[in-house]
């Protein structure tokens, strides 16, 4: 077994010299076969512990028992404590986080939020009713793009944009819904990629609107109000949300009504009927779902979570243009709603943090920080393809061998 | 066949899928409390006829009239909503949802919690073998509890006429005896008519009250099932005598 290993090692080795000497030895003319060596180290160094690992594991003896995997155990040590204690801490430890975080990490923490309330959205779409969508950031650009509209030319204030951003992120949801309604899987997934893309051309060629790729700049932030009785009596006092935790904070209220609302959702008469369409339409349209109006609901309500989160990412940096909206963070978004588990609420923002996260802790490596973003993809398909944590009915779904066997 | 107690009524009918002709003239019509049904070989248009009655397939002409109401350019769920209900061909239940959730899925339309409890009881009593499995997923039952599920929800709409597309398909002859006697049941029971399509004729005939005969879109013979059970037309095509 062991020589078996070795040889593979070798091939794989090989293979690796192959294929990184040309894409990394050469910068500009001169060849630096230091940086090969770098990166076929640490190939190699996988490898050599993939062998490691898998040698032990061949010593270890089958005691013939079932193993509960360790994701069973942590969920049965959470479920032993109340569901308010749990919750109660995660929310305690989120309001704390700006506290004892750097301005650096709550920065992380804010972005975190954000894709946890795109993936709830996208969850919608993708997880509840079926739909692939990789179009999915054009809305998230929308909302930026209205609020920042609305504020340097009319200057509306962030609240009074935010429900004409979510009203126009739903009406182009409709748009982009009602030529696709039947459609369905790839060809549904190519339509919606090509609709991102034509949203992203149009902000970054309509010059005199949306001033190109320099983008808009300058827009106010969000701002509270509240009452002063000062000498010259009662006023109203404003507050723009200029610090980064008062932002988190803001954030974190988003992101926690958008959990309440796609949870309310979900556990509804629509959300019954969004999965009813997701298993079989047509046995839904016989049930009597209008399916066309519920299909339409599902693209009009994730696009109108979306734009709140871009409303509020324009209102943050006070800045926008469109290569913030490239496909690559459609990509991310699904990414976080297939790895936290489709259809599941607290695995999309675990997932949310994860990938968001991941990046930034790696960022020692560079370019190379995307790899181990797809690493952690990889791998978390392999050992957990239903997510981190899967809905319950999506996990029944993929072990179906633990179901009881039908007896006719 | 003329009845002025007709709840289903069909004239002259035409379907087409792209430039297909699948459906070339069906007239018929069924009356209330009845069990009809209607035979006929692989791709005669039996499915197509029940998905034209229901909407998901649009008439091109003709008229369907249920209760004496125009329905032929109603979408699906407008028909639901009269009290139309339908299982679909090849047992179309929702797989990852609960026996329980596609019980419910049937009732989606009615807001009467307590008559829904009622007829959900009354499901479980027909199907017993569906209370057993009531936390399972749609998707892991066998076939014969996978078309006693699409039967029951069907049912959970509480219609006042029933169309039943192949309950037999793929069945052991010894479920599909259990199924037909349960479908017959549901006619004493509820009064609720039913719209059978079937290629088992036999059994299908058996059961039923008036028969249809179909053929490459038309309908080429239409009379009373004890009568159709002894022509020698049907005995040589459909009951392999």
């Amino acid at each position: 077994m062991i020589q078996k290993e070795l040889k593979k090692l070798v091939v794989y080795g090989a293979f690796l010299v192959i294929i990184l000497t040309p894409m990394l030895g050469f910068r500009s003319t001169t060849f630096e076969p230091g940086r090969v060596l770098k990166i076929l180290g640490i190939f190699m160094t996988i490898l050599v512990l993939n062998i490691v690992v898998k040698f032990i594991r061949s010593q270890k003896k089958d005691d013939g028992r079932k193993k509960t995997p360790w994701t069973e155990v942590v969920r049965k040590r959470i479920n032993r404590y109340p569901k308010v204690y749990t919750l109660g801490g995660l929310l305690a430890l989120a309001f704390a986080f700006p506290m004892f975080a750097d301005n650096y990490m709550i920065d992380v923490g804010i972005t975190c939020l954000i894709y946890v309330c795109l993936g709830l959205g996208l969850n919608i779409v993708v997880g509840l009713c079926g739909l692939l969508d990789l179009g999915y950031i054009a809305f998230y650009a929308v909302g930026a793009y209205t609020y920042s509209l609305l504020n340097l030319t009319f200057g509306l204030s962030f609240w009074a944009a935010l429900p004409l951003g979510i009203v126009l992120g739903m009406v182009v949801g409709c748009i982009i819904g009602y030529p696709t309604l039947k459609m369905r899987g790839d060809y549904l997934a190519i339509v919606t990629l090509g609709f991102g893309e034509i949203v992203r051309l149009v902000l970054n060629n309509w010059d005199s609107l949306t001033a190109g790729p320099n983008g808009l700049f300058g827009m106010k932030r969000p701002a509270l109000y509240y009452p002063s009785f000062g000498e010259d009596g009662f006023t109203w006092v404003t507050y723009y949300l200029k610090s980064l935790p008062s932002l988190y904070y803001f954030i974190l209220l988003i992101a926690i009504l958008t959990i309440i609302g796609v949870r309310r959702l979900d556990n509804s008469r629509i959300g019954r009927a969004w999965i009813a369409i997701r298993e079989d339409e047509v046995a839904a349209e016989l049930s009597g779902v209008p399916t066309t109006w519920i299909k339409l609901l599902a693209y009009a309500l994730g696009a109108g979570f979306a734009s709140v989160a871009g409303a509020f990412f324009a209102a943050k940096l006070s800045y926008t243009n469109p290569n913030f909206f490239l496909f690559m963070e459609s990509c991310i978004v699904l990414c976080i709603v297939v790895l936290g588990g489709v259809g599941s609420i607290p695995g999309i923002v675990v997932a949310a943090f994860v990938l968001i996260a991941a990046p930034e802790v790696f960022r020692g490596l560079e370019n190379f920080r995307m790899l181990a973003f797809g690493g952690i993809m990889t791998t978390m398909m392999i050992l957990k393809p239903e997510g981190l944590i899967p809905a319950s009915r999506r996990r029944r779904e993929l072990r179906a061998d633990q179901e009881p066997p039908p007896k006719d | 066949m003329t009845n002025p107690q007709a709840i289903l009524k069909l004239t002259d009918v035409h379907t087409y899928y792209g430039n297909i002709h699948a459906l070339k003239g069906i007239s018929c019509s069924i009356s209330k409390g009845e069990i009809a049904c209607l035979i006929g070989a692989n791709g005669a248009g039996k499915s197509t006829t029940l998905m034209t009655i229901f909407g998901v397939q649009r008439a091109s002409q003709g008229k369907i009239l249920f209760n004496g109401k125009p329905i032929q350019d109603l979408k699906p769920e407008k028909v639901a909503a009269l009290g139309v209900s339908q299982t679909p061909e090849g047992r179309q239940i929702f797989p990852r949802m609960s026996t329980y959730e596609n019980l419910e899925m049937g009732a989606f339309l009615r807001r009467d919690k307590g008559e829904v409890q009622k007829d959900l009881e009354w499901v479980f009593s027909l199907f017993p073998v569906l209370k057993d499995r009531m936390g399972q997923l749609g998707g892991t039952l066998s076939g014969g509890e996978q078309q006693m599920l699409a039967i029951g929800r069907a049912l959970m709409s509480r219609p006042e006429l029933l169309l039943l597309d192949e309950p037999s398909l793929g069945l052991a002859p010894k479920l599909v005896e259990v199924i037909f006697e349960t479908i017959l049941q549901i006619n004493q029971d509820s009064g609720t008519t039913i719209f059978l399509v079937e290629q088992n004729a036999n059994m299908a005939l058996g059961i039923s009250d008036t028969g249809y005969v179909m053929e490459t879109g038309k309908i080429v013979l239409a009379d009373k099932s004890s009568v159709l059970l002894e022509s020698e037309q049907v005995k040589k095509a459909y009951l392999g005598e």
